[in-house]
């Protein structure tokens, strides 16, 4: 399961990074997105994909599985929401001032 | 165990959310948010008195015994840090309630500011690996909305990449988290530190060290991550920008000092040695070569956090107590010297209307006052005797002739020269030559807009004539972080 989901993590990452090479400013604010999405996936598999038994209970169960991975995630997919949002705002009022949601058009001369 | 250590953080939260209420009245907004720095400053210091009394002071946050639980840990190096933060965040506020726009304050400009606050102290005063990814996030969410504010087309443009940077280095932030807690089972950094003792640092732990050094260095500006840093700091009004440039980078550069002294320090020949000391040398360097090829005061400026930001790095890279102490002691002279230059460039502006340097001149007829507070923050700056720039840049460089490391010392050399240069073109184009702007804005009034600056002048003064009490005191700051036990102990109370 753990190599399953590598690979799929894998893919991820390469879809979000050609997401982030492109040019139009929705694609880049996706592709945060999707790496975003990636990260989570790793941060969970990294640390073992556990089954079977409830996170810890008391200290006489016998098996428990580690909960401070989906701590972790959790808290990593609030933020990584409020960050997607932002960055939503902020293409599209990117997009209305300088009419164009092209970067390469959004390079910025040297002479300004 | 000593709850004081949560003060810093929850306090400017508090603060910041009263301030929302308040959004609708400017003078209260004003006098609230003024007498909160100025208590958040006297905190600070009590807070580091107190630290350098009685040692590190370990809180453990809802009594869960580290390392389960998430810990604050206050010493030497931290407590530093947030006092130096406070100070560069109270003088800028003082400074933006002179030449902020009403438009702005009433679009969450001080609460705006308060939560950035927390996020920097709390990275400041964290012990945990999450905890200090979780108030790195706070810091960088407040300071989008910072850096966008107003909305200018040119902001919108530049922000946005510096948002998308941010959001990339956190993802592999996150990474780095990903693959330390699966390779050691924890991430209390004390508990962390004794674990990668114990595998010695092999095999992939040098990965993960290179993966945060990676991920701060996004942050913190080092070679070849910088590009984003001198256009979206260009962009923002001067208070804003003077912020960022005294506070954000220095953010990363303490996470990547804490994790270098306190975590891995176990193959200090390859990865302090070599792979910091080689990126530091590129920083330095590019640093100021973009400074010296630029006509703008504020562009100048901020290339110039970037050569500077090396010097930092550079001392944690040659890794002996002078070195760190040095570094230490740089970092509380950068912070002082570069948010005043910031405000400096502001105040500039506000009279001539313009940063481009081919634009301005003889200014130093009509504000002397404006011009000698910047000569002498220069000069500091650039390293000359008897400021504070000299006191903090000498002992890095003595440390890497020590070290036998004299390409990297000779390229310092080198930038001090070049930064001489750089500052001295600002000062001959904007205040000497011919008078550029109108007789009008010859006669306006800066008092008030220097009055907030004047105490870091003067302590860029202090501390370069009283030298020997702050460096003695970054040395003991420099051994107690070189010093992991200290740390590792108070914290797991062994």
């Amino acid at each position: 399961m753990e190599i399953l989901m590598s690979i799929m993590i894998g893919i991820v990452f390469t879809v979000s990074i050609y997401l982030f090479l492109s040019r139009s400013l929705l694609r880049v604010t996706l592709a945060t997105l999707l790496m975003s999405h990636g990260v989570h996936l790793l941060l969970l598999t990294l640390s073992g994909l556990q089954r079977g038994a409830s996170p810890f209970l008391n200290f006489q169960a016998d098996a428990y599985s580690d909960p401070l991975p989906q701590a972790l995630v959790l808290t990593a997919i609030v933020i990584s929401f409020g960050v997607t949002s932002l960055l939503l705002v902020m293409a599209y009022r990117t997009f209305k001032v300088h009419n164009t949601d092209d970067l390469e058009e959004l390079r910025g001369s040297a002479d300004e | 165990m000593n709850n004081l250590v949560i003060l810093p953080i929850i306090f400017p939260f508090v603060i910041g959310a009263v301030l929302i209420l308040m959004i609708k009245h400017h003078k209260l907004q004003r006098i609230v948010s003024g007498i909160s720095a100025l208590l958040l400053l006297a905190l600070s210091i009590y807070l580091a008195v107190l630290v350098y009394q009685d040692g590190v002071i370990v809180l453990e946050m809802g009594n869960w015994p580290a390392p389960f639980g998430i810990v604050l840990v206050a010493d030497l190096l931290s407590t530093l840090m947030v006092l130096l933060a406070t100070l560069v965040a109270t003088v800028c506020l003082f400074f933006a309630f002179k030449t902020i726009s009403p438009e702005r304050e009433r679009f969450y400009f001080y609460p705006l500011y308060f939560f950035l606050l927390i996020g920097v102290n709390g990275a400041f005063l964290t012990g945990d690996l999450f905890n200090l990814f979780v108030f790195f996030e706070v810091m960088l969410i407040a300071s989008y909305a910072l850096i966008v504010h107003g909305g200018t087309a040119y902001q919108l443009r530049e922000s946005f990449k510096y948002v998308i940077i941010n959001v990339f280095a956190s993802a592999l932030f996150i990474v780095a988290i990903a693959w330390t807690y699966s390779i050691t089972g924890t991430l209390n950094m004390a508990h962390l530190a004794e674990r990668v003792a114990e595998l010695e640092q092999a095999g992939v732990l040098n990965v993960v060290a290179i993966l945060f050094l990676v991920v701060f260095a996004m942050k913190g500006g080092l070679f070849p991550l910088y590009f984003w840093l001198p256009r979206s700091y260009y962009g923002p009004p001067a208070a804003i920008s003077a912020l960022f440039g005294g506070l954000l980078t220095k953010v990363g550069i303490y996470a990547i000092i804490r994790t270098f002294t306190l975590i891995f320090n176990h193959d200090i020949g390859y990865t302090h040695k070599i792979i910091i000391v080689t990126i530091a040398g590129f920083t330095m360097l590019f640093g100021v070569l973009g400074a010296v090829s630029q006509f703008d005061f504020k562009r100048i400026l901020s290339y110039h956090i970037i050569s500077q930001v090396g010097y930092m790095v550079m001392g944690l890279g040659i890794f002996t107590p002078l070195a760190v102490a040095g570094a230490i002691y740089y970092i509380a002279h950068h912070m002082i010297v570069k948010t005043a230059l910031f405000l400096f460039a502001g105040v500039a502006q506000k009279i001539t209307g313009t940063t481009d340097l081919k634009q301005m001149g003889g200014l130093l007829k009509t504000h002397p006052v404006l011009a000698w507070m910047f000569f002498i923050t220069a000069l500091s700056l650039a390293g000359i005797p008897p400021m504070s720039g000299f006191f903090s840049k000498f002992p890095i460089i003595l440390a890497g002739f020590e070290e036998a490391q004299y390409v990297i010392s000779g390229v310092a050399l080198l930038v001090g020269l070049l930064t001489l240069f750089s500052m001295m073109k600002i000062f001959s184009y904007a205040f000497w030559g011919k008078q550029k702007h109108t007789e009008e804005q010859a006669k306006m009034p800066i008092g008030q807009l220097l009055l907030p600056i004047a105490p870091l002048v003067a302590l860029t003064i202090i501390l370069g004539f009283a030298a020997e009490p702050m460096f003695l005191y970054s040395l003991e700051v420099a051994e107690q972080i070189m010093d992991p036990s200290v740390y590792i102990e108070s914290v797991l109370k062994e």
